[in-house]
């Protein structure tokens, strides 16, 4: 048995680690909320100098190709740091393009990502509701786009987007926007500042079809898949991160002459956090396992990972808060910016009802087979 | 990474699937499951035969030093042997707790004669040990017990209760935590013994649970008279050494007790409500999922334990985590199931009701599960000061003769 990263990939998680925390990226989250940037992208390139932006793609695309294993473990930290980059928006549309990309899209881009040069994202959300093939309304016909998209990812900054659309036969259709002409962005207050949200208007946007053998709302499911299991990497890292502080106050905070840690109701909170977190660190790296052993159909690991870290991270925070008392609910202190995070990623690539359907569907699936 | 034997431990699975392939049947996902301690005389011979052959075959105390007839290998072999010999047709649950922690306490404490006496019949399973610890005012404090131990020559006389025994009923030998100084702090005046369990002064009276089974008994010690050889550790060590036999609780290999997820999955596909299978309803997705998310991630983490055993790590306190959840999520999933099933989910009789009534007995059994070897809130109290190192609780009986400690209702 053989289930941890290896040492080579606790290597890479360690740096990430230490060079994270000489970055201060709370203070720039913090500074998010008073109408900041949002995201660093001094950081971001910073980060991809050290080979983040590229480690899952191929060398012969610009990238690391140091593979999905260290992407997780990059991820992990990145969530415990709540370090504000577009990581996870790029990332996406990096595999989009994996996956579907002409090998001249891919030439364009890939490189660019890997170097930190470009920042990319995914725009499927059409505002409120699910994840549904049936709420995708933008239209792709000759070679433009017209339609709304919102909220995108780093919407406001990203260089180009991967699209679902509709093409004129109402089939779904993924495309490749570079946000330029035609592409009205406005920055949209969120709850979560240093993940920024923007609305894409397309009026005419030039846009180029990505190609694929699978469906392309199949194709889209699957890359929302992998992002699920990165994602749920983010996730468990800041739900420690949580449960550190938490427990770090909890031993050092007294009340009634004794620690508040040594109180049961504060224990077993902070014990049941704990085993949320587990859970959801072993799920998340059983969907690493996926991703690592080139397994096509990931959405039932997927999912199940999805679902068990949202439940950590947004317990985690939230819990953080309550050890912390009044203190925890103040503006200067921390734990608030955790918590935004927390409930931002669980809305952010389909919420919990979207991925407990998608679970009980991928059982059903395989029950019939 | 991945979830593959190393070569050594891919061997030693085969040498286990060869001798149970020879000497077992496979079991079967719809056979009834196992009940620990539910034995008559037959089950318990058919029992103690499988117990000589396993160790005839070396396959049992696969933990113990080869000097006392184990194997001396490691936690991860004994969890690959556990893993195999689970998808097999064998009687299970009579002597763990003997090999498991009764005798290793002997081998840590015991003389050289008293342990070439005790563990080769304790191996083959011709005798059974059971530990003998909680009491009605020393379960989660366990510290607290009064089953008294005087002193009287060369002897000791004991005298009071101990109850939750598990198969105290089927046992020939335990070990037995007593107090011999009620003048000095609670853990202070504690001595552990072994005791015949046949011998005069032992009463056994079977405990009938709520839902209907036995598996626990009282025991019931009046004027029982032993040798101080056969005293385990120094008088005034009992805590320590029942920490050394805690120390060897068993692992969980992956046993979940049922009906699982599974169970309750195949349940929800096949049982119709408004006209359709109740797993097309929202509300069962949403709710089975969760459990399918907590059920996955206790096997995940199972394996991350099992790769440090592997590496030769020995399991520490985070074992807590399976029990902790999955004690509470066999109730709530019993109850949603019969609240899937509306008024008839109160009907057990297998006559009529679905699944043949378990998902009623899980209803009444569960409960047990979230109390028996440690309650939920005990188990979150080691993970909270043994994993994330919060301080313990204020202790108000930590200096005090226990004699003086406030005891309630008595």
């Amino acid at each position: 048995m053989n289930f941890e990263f290896s040492d080579e990939t606790q290597e890479i998680a360690g740096q990430g680690r230490r060079f994270l925390a000489g970055k201060d990226c709370l203070k720039t989250v913090r500074a998010s909320l008073s109408g900041g940037e949002g995201s660093d992208a001094a950081l971001w390139r910073e980060m991809a100098d050290l080979g983040w932006a590229g480690a899952a793609i191929p060398e012969e695309y610009g990238g690391h190709g140091i593979g999905y294993e260290a992407l997780c473990a990059i991820a992990e930290e990145l969530g415990r740091s709540l370090a504000p980059v577009p990581f996870a928006a790029t990332n996406l549309a990096a595999e989009a393009l994996l996956r579907t990309g002409s090998e001249e899209q891919k030439q364009a881009w890939l490189p660019k990502i890997a170097a930190g040069e470009a920042t990319g994202t995914l725009a499927l959300s059409e505002g409120n509701g699910p994840i549904s093939e049936d709420a995708v309304t933008v239209r792709y016909a000759d070679g433009k786009l017209t339609g709304t998209k919102w909220p995108v990812a780093h919407g406001a900054t990203a260089d180009f987007a991967v699209v679902v659309a509709r093409d004129p036969d109402g089939r779904i259709v993924q495309v490749l926007a570079e946000l330029g002409d035609g592409v009205t962005r406005t920055k949209l207050d969120s709850i979560d500042a240093s993940r920024p949200q923007a609305r894409l208007d397309f009026d005419g946007a030039p846009a180029a079809l990505l190609q694929s053998n699978e469906d392309p709302w199949d194709a889209t499911l699957s890359v929302i898949d992998r992002a699920a299991i990165i994602t749920a990497f983010e996730e468990v890292g800041g739900a420690q991160a949580c449960l550190d502080m938490a427990v770090d106050y909890a031993k050092t905070r007294y009340a009634f002459g004794r620690p508040i840690g040594s109180n049961q109701a504060i224990k077993h909170k902070l014990a049941d956090v704990f085993v949320a977190l587990e859970l959801a660190r072993s799920n998340a790296m059983m969907g690493a396992l996926g991703l690592l052993s080139g397994e096509q159909d990931l959405s039932l690991a997927a999912a199940t990972a999805r679902v068990s870290s949202i439940q950590a991270f947004v317990t985690a925070s939230s819990e953080n808060i309550q050890t912390h008392g009044g203190i925890g609910f103040t503006w200067e202190a921390d734990p608030q910016l955790f918590y935004r995070r927390a409930n931002a990623l669980a809305l952010g690539l389909g919420s919990q009802d979207f991925w407990k359907d998608r679970l009980i569907s991928a059982l059903e699936r395989r029950h019939a087979a | 990474m991945d979830l593959e034997d190393t070569k050594e431990e891919a061997d030693y699975r085969a040498s286990v699937r060869a001798f149970l392939d020879a000497n077992a049947e496979p079991r079967s996902r719809s056979a009834a499951p196992a009940r620990f301690y539910q034995v008559n005389e037959d089950r318990l011979k058919i029992a103690k035969a499988w117990q000589a052959k396993k160790a005839a075959a070396g396959f049992a105390g696969i933990r113990w030093p080869t000097e006392w007839g184990g194997q001396g290998l490691s936690a991860i072999h004994d969890v690959i042997y556990q893993q195999e010999e689970g998808k097999y047709a064998v009687p299970k649950g009579v002597f763990e707790i003997g090999l498991g922690m009764c005798i290793p306490t002997m081998m840590a404490f015991a003389s050289k004669e008293q342990l070439e006496r005790y563990t080769g019949p304790a191996l083959r399973g011709e005798e059974i040990w059971c530990q003998l610890f909680s009491e009605p005012h020393g379960g989660s404090d366990l510290a607290g017990l009064r089953t008294r131990a005087v002193k009287d020559g060369d002897d000791w006389v004991i005298n009071g209760q101990k109850i939750w025994t598990s198969g105290a009923h089927l046992s020939d030998y335990g070990i037995l935590v007593t107090r011999t100084d009620p003048n000095v702090p609670k853990h202070k005046g504690l001595t552990m013994f072994f005791i015949d369990m046949h011998a005069p002064g032992v009463e056994v009276r079977p405990i009938h649970q709520m839902s209907g089974a036995s598996h626990f008994n009282e025991v019931f010690f009046t004027d029982l008279r032993i040798p101080d050889a056969q005293r385990l550790g120094e008088v005034g060590d009992g805590w320590k050494v029942a920490l050394t036999t805690l120390m060897n609780e068993r692992l969980a290999v992956g046993d979940e007790p049922r009906p699982d997820i599974d169970d309750l999955f195949a349940f929800a596909q096949k049982f119709e409500r408004n006209g359709k299978p109740a797993i097309k309803d929202p509300v069962v997705r949403d709710r089975i999922a969760d459990w399918y998310a907590k059920s996955k991630g206790i096997e995940a983490t199972r394996y991350r334990t099992f790769t440090r055993l592997s590496r030769g790590a020995t399991p520490g306190p985070e074992a807590s985590i399976g029990r902790v959840v999955n004690a509470m999520k066999q109730q709530e999933m019993a109850r949603f199931a019969l609240e899937m099933m509306g008024a008839g989910g109160m009907v057990s009789d297998p006559s009529v009701s679905q699944n043949g009534g378990e998902f009623q007995l899980s209803l009444l059994s569960s409960p047990g599960a979230r109390i028996a070897g440690g309650t939920s809130e005990i188990l979150r109290n080691i993970i909270a000061e043994r994993v994330l190192g919060l301080p313990g609780d204020v202790r108000v009986d930590k200096d005090m003769a226990f004699k003086d400690v406030p005891s309630g209702r008595g």
